[in-house]
């Protein structure tokens, strides 16, 4: 390849014309159809009416997998066959940086949802300032304290609470998911799930360290243990959710507590599902394939700043849904 | 690679990586979406032409306002603009194509599904969206139409296409410069789009968390908009507009880049200011993220609340008044012409202050607790909407047309499009301020006989606009089937930068390596 001089520069590789931008696009309107037309016949169907909704789903999802698949599979054999230029390399990291970044605002809305009911629309339900002053008439015996573990509709009762659970039953868990205290640390999951985020994202900072020192076999093992730290947090967060809906009461539908707490770490769950997958991938290129030298890993690199990304969200999480 | 041509016939369209193709597609899918938003917009004037119901049923003339709404902001405008980005930003910083090709391709074709999803709702069972563009819980949760589901993952495929075309956008403006196209030397349609580019990747997804929490409170027994449960539906509205209020500066903003290309030209002088628009743009983008509860002042905001987003929200006035005065500097002691695109771009400044105007008077809080939700607020935004966000789409087209089709529009025509458009907008939304002041609500299929004469002006004058549409696409095809050829690079005599250096028309490669910027070229 040319290098970048005052006199000549290097080509900007403009691929072919694509058929990858169709076939992702006919993936992915089946996928979304599928599931729109599948979560409606949940609701709004005739339950005894059989449709092929989810199987359009899984169809339109399975192609839109495989169409991602080789999309991958070509822009790194671009990228091998020496085709990709400095140029072209530092326009995937600038996309890569702001796609986290639309992601950071994504959990951003979940968040500003969080605080607007914690700060501002529960304590005025419950009566606080002027703006609770309808309280006594719409919500008499409703208190405020978060977690939030009795309703607006739990605490009306009788008639008010019949005619406003047509509109859905919102009753309170019986036990949150919040911190315990000091004296039951070891006995709570999330505890485990922190170190376990925190220890990864130290574990893949290592691997990529043992990368740029050429170590492949450090790069690989530390690159596993990431992998694998991300399997057990995904692991134990299921448990969780498990434990939730057993034995703790707490479910989507049990208001307010229940919604943010399960978006939150129901979304959070699942980007830490897609990076470690994103990992994965990188591990496998690395072992059967042999991607990625000291100075050239761009898979790895993105995957990773992804992986720290989770991670960060995670810290805001464990501090303003278990702790505060 | 490099001096190829295009393939032929539809996979040209269907496969093509090329900046120039992708932005082609999206200009006329927008005036297509633009044609549709504005039928939707025929049929509310007809029904408004006098009281009474006399055309559609209430019920469907709620989808109309919805729809119409929703098809023009992201189906119309939108993507008219990433189309002229497409077009016009690789030609203007001198960079070969856009920095990522194949997910250009691929954030456009994923629009025209997600609107037959929004537009098929229309024909479901329970008819499409009647909740308001705005589609504020509960009248968008529980209250609405099974169909909402097919809108709610249509946002997210428009949200999709919107953020992988920032993501874009971005990548080519900061990676993709020729030598010595400095940020401060860009032409101001790069720098608009820019901060544009920015405000999408930030807001976007904010709408689609808005649209999956109304997804989960319909279908999985969520409680975000519902008291009942401890949430709040002024929630969803405080997520709407923190979104909402960042969108009409995505809006406008490319719309101020155009004005500030077009002016210069046909002032034959450089732009004045051009320091102070970049930074009047920035502060603009900025405010644009702490004003959204300036929409919702009459839900019981704290005073405290009310004060904070009136005062910020009137600071808006300052950048914006910087550029005013800056375009008309520039027009002052210029050696003005008046061709069709300037003649859209003065039009634009005028109208578009009269839009700022109002605003101004929106913005004060208790002053607006009489305007909310009358057709004053509807007057003000279509001047910002139609005269600020239309107008200077209709401007770019006719400016940089011969540059991408090599052939002249024809003049008289085009000023025939002007005029007509202009004084039918005029006469549409001009007495509707009349109306909302003296307290006709919007959305709403019957009013008052007392508003009855404005209503039948507006109406009139609604046909006038629609109508004028149909001259545009006559002008535009005529152009290209028996447009005047002209080989001309420059094209306009005061035309300033890259995109004048190269033929006309435009080759199907440009700058496949970068050129050399002089000081003359750079933005003027």
């Amino acid at each position: 390849m040319a290098s970048q001089g005052n006199t000549g520069h290097e080509v900007y590789y403009v691929p072919e014309s694509s058929k990858l931008a169709v076939c992702a696009t006919i993936g992915l309107v089946l996928t979304i159809f599928g599931a729109a037309s599948g979560i409606n016949d949940g609701t709004f169907g005739d339950p005894n009416e059989s449709t092929n909704s989810w199987f359009i789903f899984w169809v339109g999802l399975a192609f839109f997998a495989a169409t991602l698949f080789v999309w991958f599979k070509t822009a790194i054999t671009e990228h091998l066959a020496g085709k990709n230029s400095a140029q072209l390399k530092r326009s995937y990291v600038i996309g890569m940086q702001w796609f986290i970044f639309s992601e950071v605002m994504f959990f951003f809305a979940f968040f500003l949802a969080l605080f607007y009911i914690r700060w501002f629309a529960a304590p005025w339900l419950a009566g606080e300032g002027d703006a609770g002053r309808s309280n006594y008439l719409l919500w008499g015996d409703f208190s405020y304290s978060w977690p939030l573990m009795q309703t607006p509709q739990d605490a009306i009762g009788g008639v008010a609470n019949q005619v406003m659970a047509n509109n859905g039953v919102f009753s309170g868990p019986e036990r949150s998911m919040a911190f315990p205290g000091f004296g039951e640390l070891f006995k709570w999951l999330p505890f485990y799930n922190t170190v376990i985020l925190l220890t990864s994202s130290v574990t893949v900072h290592w691997a990529h360290h043992a990368l740029l020192h050429d170590d492949r076999k450090k790069f690989h093992q530390w690159l596993t243990v990431t992998v694998l730290l991300g399997v057990v947090f995904v692991g134990l967060q299921i448990l969780e959710y498990y434990e939730a809906y057993a034995h703790y009461g707490l479910t989507l539908e049990t208001g307010v507590y229940g919604t943010t707490f399960f978006m939150l770490t129901g979304f959070h769950g699942f980007h830490v599902a897609m990076g470690m997958i994103m990992l994965l991938i990188q591990l496998l290129r690395s072992v059967m394939k042999g991607h990625f030298t000291k100075d050239d890993h761009f898979g790895f690199a993105a995957s990773s700043w992804y992986w720290h990304f989770v991670d960060v969200v995670w810290i805001f999480l464990m501090l303003v849904v278990y702790i505060f | 690679m490099g001096a190829h041509g295009p393939a032929k016939g539809l996979s040209r369209w269907l496969f093509t990586t090329n900046h120039k193709d992708i932005g082609s597609m999206y200009l006329w899918f927008s005036f297509a979406m633009f044609l549709l938003g504005g039928s939707f917009a025929m049929i509310i004037r007809a029904e408004l032409f006098q009281p009474g119901l006399q055309i559609v049923e209430p019920e469907f003339f709620n989808q109309m306002t919805t729809m119409h709404g929703l098809v023009m902001v992201f189906g119309a405008i939108m993507p008219a603009f990433v189309g002229l980005a497409n077009w016009m930003i690789p030609l203007m910083i001198g960079a070969p194509d856009m920095a990522l090709p194949r997910m250009n391709n691929w954030s456009f074709w994923i629009l025209p599904p997600a609107f037959a999803l929004l537009a098929s709702t229309l024909f479901m069972e329970g008819g499409g969206p009647n909740f308001g563009w705005t589609f504020y819980a509960p009248l968008s949760t529980t209250y609405a139409p099974p169909s909402v589901t097919y809108f709610i993952f249509g946002v997210h495929i428009m949200g999709l296409s919107s953020i992988m075309g920032a993501i874009n956008i971005i990548a080519t403006i900061v990676n993709m410069r020729a030598p010595g196209m400095t940020y401060m030397k860009m032409p101001l349609f790069v720098w608009t789009w820019l901060i544009t580019a920015f405000l999408l990747v930030a807001v976007m997804p904010v709408l689609a968390g808005a649209v999956t929490m109304m997804l989960m409170d319909i279908h999985f027994g969520t409680s975000f908009f519902s008291a009942a449960g401890g949430g709040d539906p002024v929630l969803f509205q405080h997520v709407f507009w923190f979104f909402g209020h960042p969108e009409v500066y995505i809006i406008i903003l490319p719309g101020f880049g155009v004005v500030s290309q077009i002016i210069p030209t046909f002032s034959r002088k450089p732009l004045f200011g051009y320091d102070s628009m970049v930074y009047a743009t920035a502060s603009i983008a900025f405010l644009s993220f702490i004003v959204w509860a300036h929409h919702m002042y009459t839900v019981g905001m704290p005073i405290a609340g009310e004060l904070f987003f009136m005062y910020a929200t009137m600071l808006i006035a300052v950048p914006t008044a910087a550029k005013v005065f800056n375009w008309i500097t520039t027009m002052f002691k210029g050696s003005l012409t008046f061709e069709t695109p300037m003649l859209f771009s003065i039009a634009f400044v005028f109208l578009f202050t009269v839009g700022g105007f109002s605003g101004l008077m929106l913005a004060i809080a208790p002053a607006d607790f009489q305007y909310h939700d009358t057709y004053f607020v509807v007057a003000h935004f279509h001047y910002t909407m139609v005269a600020g966000a239309i107008f200077s789409m209709s401007a770019a087209v006719y400016y940089w047309l011969p540059k991408w089709t090599g052939k002249m529009y024809n003049e008289t025509m085009g000023k025939t499009h002007f005029w007509v458009s202009f004084v039918g907008f005029n006469l549409t939304f001009f007495p509707q301020h009349f109306v909302g002041l003296a307290g006709m609500p919007r959305r709403i299929p019957d009013y008052n006989l007392m508003f009855a004469d404005f209503n039948m002006m507006s109406s009139i004058g609604a046909f006038i606009y629609g109508a004028s549409q149909l001259l545009f696409l006559f002008n535009v095809v005529r152009t290209i089937t028996h447009g005047e050829k002209i080989d001309d690079p420059k094209v306009w005599d005061g035309a300033h930068g890259l995109e004048w250096t190269v033929p006309t028309p435009a080759p199907y490669h440009t700058f496949t390596t970068p050129p050399e910027v002089k000081e003359s070229e750079a933005h003027g």
